[in-house]
């Protein structure tokens, strides 16, 4: 490694941050760009699965409120590909790379939404997850993402609220619906646990070493299961893993997640990649119109 | 801000222990944004506009973001929906990326530390003159 680029190194791992003029290692920007592109893409594509229960939703407050966190995480898309399109890669370019299937999005939104149950796991628990990554992120090397993820936090946690009320109206209701719950949890158990990755050692992940994450995979998922995994219980849900227990020394034991589902899934294999990449690509040409008339009107 | 006529999606204080955002943390200091004029395309037909944010009457202006957009007129929508839309700021300031110049040197080639408090060692002083002074009472 060259002296600049150790230099480099020490200063993101003593906590330096770094800004979008300030010299970087090309093998740091690269990473980043990955990295942050794979954030907007997963923000844009996440928003799917839940727009298809835009006009199912039990009632109209809860229209409005599923709406809304829609328009929030296309927002936070629009925000994370302004940071990437700062280190080098437009945003067009983003979009194309999503949708030609090159770049990659999180493996939870791959799965088909199959009930309202699954709407209520999906904003409680895959947002969960998600903010246990993004509040990791809040200490990013990289200066201007972290600091739109204190942004993009505040308003998880608003997700977070909607989820958790979703699941308690239900669980408060008949046993029709606290087994539509029951059956979400079954259904996303297995994509949830291999969110945060596989148990690869902080210092062999090339983002930790970065500093670009600031924590490891296995960290981030004891962290999921000890924040979430007593608030299942609590409700009398069963969480669809035999082997799950917190041991003495306070770490959560429990089935090996299926790692090749994960590979699978991420690259472009899930039950729903196609339709959903491909409600994308025809969503982008019937706006392309809109785009243009827009850019005319301004010129 | 919960409760009736507040917004009732505001999350309680603390509900999520760190993981809410301190929107008084937002933006950080001035000085250390690095408003990125190199990664400019010179083809580009949108505009990046900086979005600054007040959160309170009286309280400074942050750097909140940017947006791109073709113009003003679109910057004004967007800056809006992004960053006002649920009474997290009172206004807005929202500035062509290319009229933000950034000053990051300080150069200090003449010492003049007179107007810096560390110009002013006033504890170490008082501490001596104290020590004079009851050394002469003393006598």
């Amino acid at each position: 490694m060259d002296p600049r680029e150790q230099e480099f190194l020490d200063y993101v791992q003593s906590g330096g941050q770094v800004e979008t003029d300030d010299w970087m290692p090309d093998d740091y920007r690269t990473k980043l760009i990955k990295f942050i592109e794979m954030h907007g893409n997963s923000e844009l594509m996440g928003v799917l699965p839940e727009r298809e229960w835009i006009l199912r939703a039990p009632t109209l407050q809860r229209k409005l409120a599923l709406t809304a966190k829609v328009q929030d995480e296309v927002g936070h898309s629009q925000l994370i590909y302004r940071v990437v399109e700062d280190l080098g890669k437009p945003r067009e370019q983003c979009l194309a790379d999503l949708i030609s299937g090159k770049s990659k999005f999180h493996n939870v939104f791959h799965y088909p939404t199959k009930t309202w149950g699954d709407v209520g796991v999906i904003a409680w628990l895959v947002d969960a997850a998600a903010i246990i990554s993004q509040k990791a992120l809040l200490k990013c090397s990289y200066a201007p993402y972290a600091r739109i993820m204190k942004k993009i936090c505040w308003e998880e946690s608003f997700h977070i609220l909607h989820g958790r009320d979703v699941i308690l109206t239900m669980m408060l209701g008949t046993d029709e619906q606290r087994e539509l719950v029951q059956e979400a949890l079954d259904r996303w158990w297995g994509p949830l646990m291999q969110f945060h990755g596989n148990p690869i050692s902080r210092d062999e992940d090339p983002m930790y070493v970065w500093r670009i994450k600031s924590q490891g995979n296995e960290e981030a998922r004891q962290q999921f299961l000890d924040g979430y995994v007593p608030q299942i219980w609590e409700l009398g849900l069963t969480v669809p893993d035999p082997k799950l227990r917190k041991n003495e020394d306070g770490v959560w034991e429990y089935t090996e997640p299926d790692w090749d589902e994960l590979k699978h899934v991420v690259t472009g294999h899930g039950p729903k990649t196609a339709e959903r990449l491909e409600l994308r690509r025809s969503t982008r040409e019937e706006t392309e119109w809109v785009r243009r008339a827009m850019l005319a009107e301004a010129a | 801000m919960e409760g009736e006529g507040g917004n009732p999606e505001v999350p309680p204080d603390g509900i999520l222990g760190d993981a809410e955002a301190r929107p008084e943390e937002e933006g950080g200091t001035w000085g250390k944004h690095g408003f990125p004029h190199g990664s400019e395309q010179s083809e580009r037909r949108s505009v990046i506009y900086e979005v600054f944010r007040q959160e309170r009457k009286g309280q400074a202006f942050a750097h909140a973001g940017s947006v791109e957009a073709p113009n003003e007129a679109f910057a004004e929508p967007y800056a809006r929906e992004q960053y006002g839309r649920r009474g997290e700021s009172t206004a807005l300031w929202v500035v062509p990326r290319e009229a933000v110049h950034e000053i990051e040197d300080f150069a200090d080639e003449l010492g003049r530390n007179y107007h810096r408090v560390d110009g002013y060692p006033l504890k170490e002083k008082l501490g001596r003159a104290r020590e004079r002074a009851e050394a002469s009472r003393a006598s």
